[in-house]
């Protein structure tokens, strides 16, 4: 096949991806874009086979089937609610294919390799690492193997400093010496670096962490397609590293921070320990007929989703009681905060899975003046997107985010699993507010007690 | 191709990513970085062609790891995404927001 061939295919595959992404930007065409996206990887990979007449080619193609084994079930199976930790690992793996990559092709260049090839080398090694680490602590913090609040000790600022400085070092022997004993150093340290650089980050701010990841290896496998001159590779890698890289932006300012202070908030944050305090004070709890009643006699329901309804799968419920309420001419949306759940867009996910008409879900700005019409607001296992303290309490994790203001409508009925903070851990005001009532339990089980007794009505 | 073209594209790419997710709607977030993710997977080309041109056993095999990974990465990643989108299929949608 000729170089042309193969470079016009490439092309092809390009604006595939473009299309790809272009497509995912709206829900009509979401879906074509992303099988065009496929169709275009697919086509190239097909491709390289034929222009490149690879050596090991039965190693090659039993190493596509081990890894489609494990990608496809896993993606197949996984729930709804585990999305953001596969993306992350996914994420994760192909920063780590990348930098292997560009580690082999400098072994084999060895020394007649061009200065440009070693700096994107050092460059897709450092970042691929990074993004290979980072990822896993990430997948290991959304999947709760490990805590999800900010890790800090003493010290912990100046050891990121002190490796990412061995890293720089290590970059600068990789340039002099261009061997490979360089090139393993520099590896280990950059995996070292990744795990401090997101071990700090906390609770909500993990899913912009993992877009800011994926923007990460976007780049590196843009640097891959410089050191082997491949056109698709640039163009595919550089479109993921610049949307990533606004998505990214899109997110933080949505939280209403700054990414630096998303990534580097911790170490200057002051704990607020006054907040934990406050345990042994009464709640209201309720049962779930006093939950129906408030309902069935409302005329403004807004049910606030939050990551406990994608725990207990109680998205399917959760529609049924809205069907249930707008049958009473009860008026019902869905206030839909961007950072809900573990990831962006993670409650719309849900939503569309048990089919909420589209323009039920109302987002945060839109919905938040509407609170004080409201009679009811139903906050199904959601905590720190409703939390005041993001707004009263300097210094606290999510101080800054802009919230729903659920605290303005006439009454606000939490359900919830425990008293146990959520995923940011700060304890909520609201909680003990005298027109707040609490209904305990599994949000699943609660809204299945709730439907039965507006049914009994 | 030289240094210059190879510059040129990364340069228009970078301007091409901006323009195609600037303004996507929060509804969207999660699919986009999932289908984003997917099309990285793309440095499976990079691994199978390292991992044809090794000479060694060592290049070989971290190449061959290679194209594991990016195979989870960009076969899983569209599924995946599919599996999201499926979702969103069939409904009245708006595509002002």
């Amino acid at each position: 096949m000729s170089r042309n061939i193969y470079d016009l295919i490439g092309l092809i595959a390009a604006v595939a991806f473009i299309l790809a992404l272009k497509g995912l930007s709206s829900p009509k065409s979401a879906r074509n874009g992303n099988l065009m996206g496929a169709a275009g990887a697919t086509l190239v990979t097909v491709l390289v086979f034929f222009y490149e007449k690879p050596a090991h080619l039965v190693l090659i193609i039993l190493a596509i089937v081990v890894g489609s084994a494990i990608g496809v079930p896993t993606a197949r199976k996984v729930k709804m609610t585990a999305m953001p930790q596969l993306v992350a690992l996914f994420n994760g793996v192909g920063g780590g294919a990348a930098a292997l990559v560009a580690i082999v092709e400098y072994l084999r260049l060895g020394s007649t390799s061009s200065a440009g090839d070693v700096a994107a080398t050092i460059f897709t090694v450092i970042v691929g690492c990074v993004s290979f680490t980072g990822s896993i602590v990430t997948f290991l913090k959304l999947q709760e193997l490990m805590t999800t609040r900010p890790v800090v000790f003493a010290g912990g600022r100046f050891l990121i400093a002190f490796v990412l400085a061995t890293v720089v070092g290590a970059a600068g022997w990789v340039a002099v010496s261009r061997g490979s004993l360089a090139l393993g150093v520099l590896s280990i340290l950059s995996l070292i670096f990744g795990v401090l650089f997101v071990l700090p980050v906390g609770g909500a701010d993990v899913p912009i962490v993992i877009s800011l990841l994926n923007a990460f290896t976007g780049l590196t496998v843009a640097a891959s397609g410089y050191v082997l001159q491949t056109t698709v590779l640039i163009v595919a890698g550089t479109l993921v590293g610049a949307s990533g890289t606004i998505l990214t932006r899109k997110m933080a300012q949505a939280m209403g921070r700054p990414i630096y202070g998303i990534l580097f908030g911790a170490f200057t944050a002051t704990p607020t320990a006054a907040l934990n305090a406050a345990d042994a004070r009464p709640v209201r709890s309720g049962s779930a007929d006093d939950v129906a009643i408030l309902l069935a006699y409302a005329r403004r329901v807004v049910i606030v989703p939050g990551f406990g309804l994608a725990v207990a799968q109680a998205q399917h419920t959760v529609r049924e009681l809205a069907d249930l309420l707008t049958a009473r001419g009860v008026d019902v949306a869905y206030a839909i905060h961007p950072v809900a759940g573990r990831m962006p867009g993670h409650m719309n996910v849900l939503l569309a899975e048990a089919n909420v008409p589209y323009e039920q879900l109302v987002e945060m700005e839109e919905i938040n003046p509407t609170f004080a019409q409201t009679d009811v607001a139903l906050v199904v296992g959601a905590n720190d997107v409703v939390n005041p303290a993001a707004k009263t309490s300097p210094g606290c994790p999510i101080y800054g985010m802009p919230i729903l203001d659920v605290g303005n409508a006439a009454n606000v009925i939490f359900l919830k699993r425990s008293m146990r903070p959520g995923f940011a851990g700060i304890e909520n005001e609201l909680l003990y507010d005298p027109k707040t009532t609490l209904l305990f339990g599994d949000a699943k089980a609660s809204l299945t007690k709730v439907v039965s007794a507006l049914k009994a009505f | 191709m030289n240094g210059m073209a190879l510059l040129s594209i990364f340069v228009l790419s970078v301007f091409i990513g901006f323009e195609v997710v600037s303004k996507v709607s929060t509804t969207l977030h999660t699919p986009l970085m999932s289908g984003a993710n997917a099309i990285h997977g793309v440095i499976l080309v990079g691994a199978i062609i390292v991992a044809g041109r090794s000479n060694s056993t060592l290049e070989l095999t971290l190449s061959l790891i290679a194209v594991v990974l990016a195979t989870v990465n960009m076969v899983g990643g569209f599924v995946v995404t599919d599996r999201m989108l499926e979702m969103f299929k069939g409904k009245k949608v708006s595509t002002t927001k």
